[in-house]
């Protein structure tokens, strides 16, 4: 890889940590502060030797809940920053995901998820889905992101910092061994065909000193960084617009933690996306995200073909903010809806929620520690449809 | 790296799906020998390919694994569901993958590591002794870069020579680049002596 310079346009032959590593640096990120973890340490090991390279600060920390912290500082120092681990990491790092939505701090943390509980192992796993939206401590929402290929640990790393920075907030990349670890075709586009998203600041809409509000003027409030004249809290305490936190009451209470609540989740529809494929007049349907979804459109098709099953697909690309109303809006009736994931059922259960009415039924298709085989999810398929 | 356009894989569908598995101990370089196919196959070759490996404690003394799955369309399940070629550089590795060898599939395989008289009947198999020939060139290190010579007389319908040559060249130490290519010369030697085009 050339010094000083972002990964050239054209083909490239990557594993999914590099690709992720490769995307953060075009999207602007010049701090990596990580601890390395199997089935992780590969995106930490090409971070250590890319990021110091354009330019940027690597920082090996003393554990993962350091690594965490050190993007706080980093991004209200004005940097985009970034961490990888796995599960077991993911979980220490709940606390500063708590205080990243409380400070509405920009920052990605990439969790190469593994099976738990416990050291669990060190294979492919989605047991984290759940952790992403739910472990963290107190109101507020997340948005984390299902990468499936190579070339989406390249792209979605770059949207999850354009989301972060957009929305002030911390962003989720949940990443599997599986995508993490192969090589596959990345295909760089050119530069400036690239969208990049930077932090609203006050000095570009014209905001003085001595007006500034910290967590006012909009929805999103604009953010200053340290050392440029403004002033800025880093807070944990629910406060007032202009970062006071003494003078408590319900109303600023209520205030503080549903803006930055709603400012995630009433734009549900323009944070997440899906895809589909032979969606139209299917009869039953196969809901998946992640590298599963790669066996679930292998099985989907070979059901279709070589079966004759009007059976249709869809994929989250985005897990939070849970996209219910486009679900339904997509999905008015379908017979049987089939949810492949590596875990026990995780998000089973938020699909469930939204579709019960919209189904007879819905069936999960676990594996712990191993991707689907095409054959297992097409067995699960014909057993229940015979 | 390559800067060519991206527009190149915008040609209609040949090959569905080949799928090659590479198996034996950690540190017979198998892990190498899918990541050189899988740079010829794609960056060179203009074809996609899947390539996945063991990692843990496995690939660095264990039975270890390298699969490439290479297709002229899109590859969604990434892993070998029927192999279409088997590379096996060890008794565990024969043991453990043989069944998923398809039934008209081609292995390759080191006589001084899978007895050829504990081969399944039925398959049709290629002898390598990719170790002996490799300490010829002065180390069994260069055994994998042997095999993958071998490996590229069964599969060259679906990969230019060239391609692979650079992909070896791009991939393995500037020091042992000599050795390398010789190791893959000797490789592919071997097989034209032995087997009939």
């Amino acid at each position: 890889m050339p010094n000083n310079r972002h990964i050239q346009p054209g083909v490239h032959y990557l594993q999914g940590s590099q690709a992720c590593v490769e995307g953060a640096i075009i999207a602007g990120c010049r701090v990596y502060g990580g601890y390395p973890i199997t089935p992780a340490s590969e995106v930490m090991e090409h971070a250590a030797l890319r990021i110091p390279q354009i330019g940027g600060r690597f920082i090996q920390m003393e554990d993962e809940i350091a690594s965490a912290c050190i993007l706080l500082g980093a991004s209200w120092g004005g940097a985009k920053a970034m961490t990888a681990t796995s599960s077991p990491g993911f979980s220490l790092m709940q606390e500063t995901i708590s205080y990243g939505i409380m400070s509405e701090t920009p920052l990605v943390i990439v969790d190469v998820q593994r099976p738990g509980p416990g050291q669990g192992y060190i294979t492919t796993s989605q047991e984290d889905v759940m952790q992403a939206r739910w472990g963290h401590h107190g109101e507020g929402s997340i948005i984390a992101l299902a990468p499936a290929s190579v070339q989406e640990m390249f792209e979605f790393t770059i949207e999850a910092f354009n989301l972060s920075e957009k929305w002030r907030t911390p962003v989720l990349l949940m990443a599997e061994e599986t995508v993490a670890h192969m090589r596959e075709r990345l295909i760089v586009p050119p530069l400036e065909e690239i969208r990049i998203v930077n932090r609203k600041k006050p000095q570009d809409l014209g905001i003085a000193p001595e007006n500034y509000l910290p967590w006012g003027h909009d929805m999103v409030a604009p953010m200053a960084n340290w050392g440029e004249g403004y002033n800025v809290n880093l807070i944990g305490l629910v406060h007032l617009e202009d970062g006071n936190v003494t003078k408590y009451d319900l109303q600023m209470h209520d205030a503080c933690v549903k803006r930055f609540y709603h400012k995630i989740e009433d734009n549900v529809d323009t944070i997440s996306q899906i895809e589909t494929a032979h969606f139209e007049k299917c009869k039953h349907l196969v809901v998946c995200y992640g590298s599963v979804s790669r066996t679930a459109i292998e099985a989907v098709t070979e059901a279709r073909k070589e079966h004759n099953l009007e059976i249709g697909y869809l994929r989250l690309k985005t897990l939070w903010p849970f996209p219910e109303k486009k679900l339904r809006s997509l999905i008015k009736k379908v017979d049987t809806i089939f949810v492949p994931e590596m875990n026990l059922g995780m998000m089973k259960h938020p699909i469930t929620e939204a579709l019960r009415d919209r189904c007879r039924k819905i069936i999960s298709i676990p594996s712990l520690g191993s991707l689907h085989t095409p054959e297992y999810i097409l067995s699960v398929i014909h057993e229940e449809l015979k | 790296m390559n800067s060519e356009p991206v527009n190149a894989y915008n040609k209609p569908s040949q090959l569905d799906r080949f799928e090659i598995r590479i198996a034996g101990f950690g540190g017979q370089g198998v892990v190498t020998i899918g990541r050189i196919l899988g740079v010829a196959f794609t960056v060179h070759d203009r074809k996609n390919s899947v390539n996945t490996q063991s990692y843990g404690p496995e690939s660095r003394g264990g039975a270890c694994r390298s699969e490439i799955v290479m297709s002229d369309g899109d590859i969604n399940y990434p892993y070998v569901r029927k192999a279409d070629v088997f590379v096996c550089l060890s008794q565990t590795a024969y043991d453990t993958y043989i069944h998923d060898l398809k039934e008209d599939g081609l292995l390759l395989l080191d006589p001084n590591s899978v007895p050829t008289d504990s081969i399944d009947d039925g398959y049709k198999f290629y002898s390598i002794p990719a170790m002996e020939l490799a300490r010829q060139i002065g180390s069994v290190k260069f055994q994998n870069t042997v095999a993958l010579g071998a490996l590229y007389v069964l599969i060259k319908e679906h990969l230019n020579e060239e391609s692979l040559r650079k992909a070896i060249a791009e991939s393995v130490p500037r020091e042992t680049l000599e050795e390398n290519i010789k190791a893959f010369g000797i490789g592919l030697e071997h097989m034209k002596a032995h087997y009939a085009e």
